[in-house]
């Protein structure tokens, strides 16, 4: 053989750190989204410090006084006030710790539980794959307004079962996405290979296949997060959510829907944050998505 | 010859499909030594693979089967082992090289952290010996610059390295059988030749024994020692390298050699095997090869041939060469 260094020879390797990514060339971070996220988060946290007044006190002298922009507002009640003079603001900013919280740890949960069955799932295949996805179909069968509905009437209605109910649905959408993404890496020679270096289902799964989902991971989540803060507001909005006295925003709009004609920031105030921090989470997920891997359109 | 690195007797490898059951390994038998190479040559779908995969118990499951016959790897008998036992021999005793070096290491980890996974994991090492094992390691399959490409990720790096680093990850152990599953088929050429040179010389350090999987004749004849004819999951013809290429003694091993294009040759067409590879779920009785064979004979279609003396260490399983009264 003869000494010297073989083909490929050295190349200075590419700076990772200097050189742009290619695929985010042209895409600058959603600068809009990620500053209503980080509004809002920092507003869920700092709300005893934010909060102009307490969100329950009620003063039925001072209802329906309309935000200070317009007519016969005034400034101690800056967004208003509902039907039995709490005021909006304070109401709104502590709303928003109940609907970020349900949203985050709702996710989180049914992320965690998902892909952990995708995984499985997919790595087994055969009948452990057969078992868990028809038990994934038959999750994504069911609503989640009537489980949490059910659990409202049966248990009633709170924080925890709010949550619960959401979660116990929506981590089959998880496991689906996840599956088909172990499915694709099975086949892929980095994971033969691995099994061919002795390691087990534990490293397979933990080590080559988990780290190869996360992107998808993250971007469903992202998404994912927005679509339960909506769905939590529905619950809250039907009475099967988190329960009064506590602010939340679905609960505000549902209070204030009788009187839309006449005070309409009872419900629009409420509604316009949802959108808000909704749309921001699809927009950021929607940008994760196109920049992680634009292969995952379907998402 | 010395003692053999792996024994494999009558290894016979079944896959159940909803189209009957397919006899993918059907009664193999080989040894290879210390040091010694043996090809293992064939169409897709004879068997080369599926044999490989058997010795390492890790054939696509639930499909497929090992139904008998035995593998033994210095002397240990490998098909009754539990799987826990062989997770500790794959890697460590028996590594494999696989074709495709695109998707041969996970893309969301560095070199660094791929290669010093198995080096971790056979030699419990950690810390700064660990990188500096593993920078040794890159070295000494001739990756230029081992401690900087530690930091690469698999996207950053050639085909070609990236199967250096594959074949770093399959000696760390170092194993004592080395398989090469078609490791070249997507290298181009000039890279192609440096990487069995690189392999021969992994060979000759570690005193590795090695199988040598392919469809080229032309890599066979290069680093080969003995050669595997394989056609429908059976070992037809096998010998040293220089008679199965100067005197084939199966009308297979004949028809494969004169299908390859040769350089001055002044041939007008190159000669093509004619049929179709047989449907593996519907075997004829008899030789397997006889519906496609020039030389067939009325036997061959009834009776299969057991293996015949053809030459000095070499054996075919033809008819042809039955003694005579035989």
């Amino acid at each position: 053989m003869p000494a010297e260094p073989l083909a490929d020879r050295a190349l200075p390797l590419p700076d990772v750190a200097a050189r742009p990514d290619p695929a985010a060339r042209g895409r600058r971070l959603p600068v809009v989204s990620l500053g209503i996220i980080t509004i809002f988060v920092l507003v869920a946290i700092l709300a005893p410090l934010l909060s102009p007044g307490d969100p329950g006190e009620q003063s039925l002298r001072n209802r329906f006084k309309p935000p200070v922009w317009m007519e016969g507002g005034s400034s101690r009640h800056l967004l208003g006030t509902d039907r039995l003079g709490r005021d909006m603001l304070s109401r709104i900013v502590w709303g928003s710790r109940v609907s970020l919280t349900a949203g985050v740890v709702t996710v989180l949960l049914a992320s965690a539980f998902g892909a952990a069955v995708g995984l499985v799932a997919g790595y087994h295949g055969g009948t452990v794959d057969a078992v868990l996805m028809r038990v994934t179909d038959a999750t994504m069968s069911f609503p989640v307004i009537l489980l949490a509905l059910i659990l409202a009437v049966t248990v009633g209605p709170s924080f925890t079962n709010v949550v619960v109910a959401i979660a116990v649905i929506l981590w089959a959408r998880y496991a689906r996405v996840i599956r088909g993404q172990v499915l694709t890496l099975m086949g892929l020679d980095f994971i033969a290979q691995a099994r061919i270096a002795g390691a087990g289902a534990w490293r397979i799964i933990t080590r080559h296949l988990f780290p190869n989902t996360l992107n998808t991971l993250v971007v469903l989540v992202t998404l994912q997060i927005g679509y339960v803060i909506i769905v939590e507001a529905s619950l809250s909005f039907l009475g099967a959510g988190i329960p009064p006295p506590t602010p939340a925003w679905g609960s505000m709009i549902s209070e204030g829907r009788e009187f839309v004609t006449s005070a309409w920031w009872v419900s629009g105030l409420p509604g316009l944050a949802i959108l808000l921090v909704v749309l921001a989470f699809n927009l950021l997920g929607d940008w994760l998505r196109d920049t992680l891997d634009p292969k995952l359109r379907q998402l | 010859m010395s003692v053999p690195v792996i024994e494999v007797h009558d290894l016979r490898t079944h896959l159940v499909t909803r189209w009957g059951t397919i006899k993918a390994v059907d009664g193999v038998s080989f040894s290879v030594a210390e040091g010694e190479t043996l090809g293992l040559v064939g169409e897709s779908g004879s068997g080369k693979s599926m044999t490989c995969l058997s010795l390492v118990r890790l054939t696509p499951r639930p499909a497929s089967h090992i139904v008998g016959g035995s593998v033994r790897l210095d002397g240990d008998e490998l098909t009754t082992k539990t799987e826990a036992e062989m997770q500790r021999i794959r890697g460590r005793k028996i590594a494999m090289i696989l074709q495709d070096p695109m998707s041969s290491l996970n893309p969301v980890f560095s070199v660094g952290m791929q290669v010093r996974e198995p080096l971790a994991m056979y030699h419990g090492l950690r810390g700064a010996t660990l990188t500096e094992r593993a920078a040794a390691l890159l070295a000494s399959v001739r990756i230029p610059s081992p401690a900087a490409r530690l930091r690469a990720f698999p996207y950053q790096l050639s085909g070609g390295m990236r199967q250096r680093v594959v074949g770093a990850m399959a000696i760390a152990a170092p194993p004592r059988l080395l398989i090469a599953d078609e490791p070249t088929t997507s290298l181009d050429l000039t890279i192609q030749a440096q990487y069995l040179g690189l392999l021969e010389e992994l060979q000759d350090r570690h005193r590795l024994a090695m199988i040598f999987i392919t469809h080229n004749l032309g890599i066979v004849s290069r680093i080969c020692d003995r050669v595997a004819v394989m056609y429908a999951g059976r070992i037809v013809e096998a010998g040293p390298v220089r008679r199965i290429f100067t005197a084939p003694a199966h009308p297979y091993t004949q028809a494969l050699l004169e299908s390859i294009p040769r350089l001055g040759a002044r041939t007008e067409r190159l000669t093509a095997i004619e049929g179709q590879p047989p449907d593996l779920a519907r075997l004829p009785g008899g030789c397997s090869f006889a519906p496609r064979c020039p030389q067939v004979m009325d036997r061959c279609r009834t009776e299969a041939p057991p293996e015949f003396e053809a030459g000095p260490g070499q054996v075919s399983r033809c008819w042809l060469r039955a003694p005579a009264g035989g």
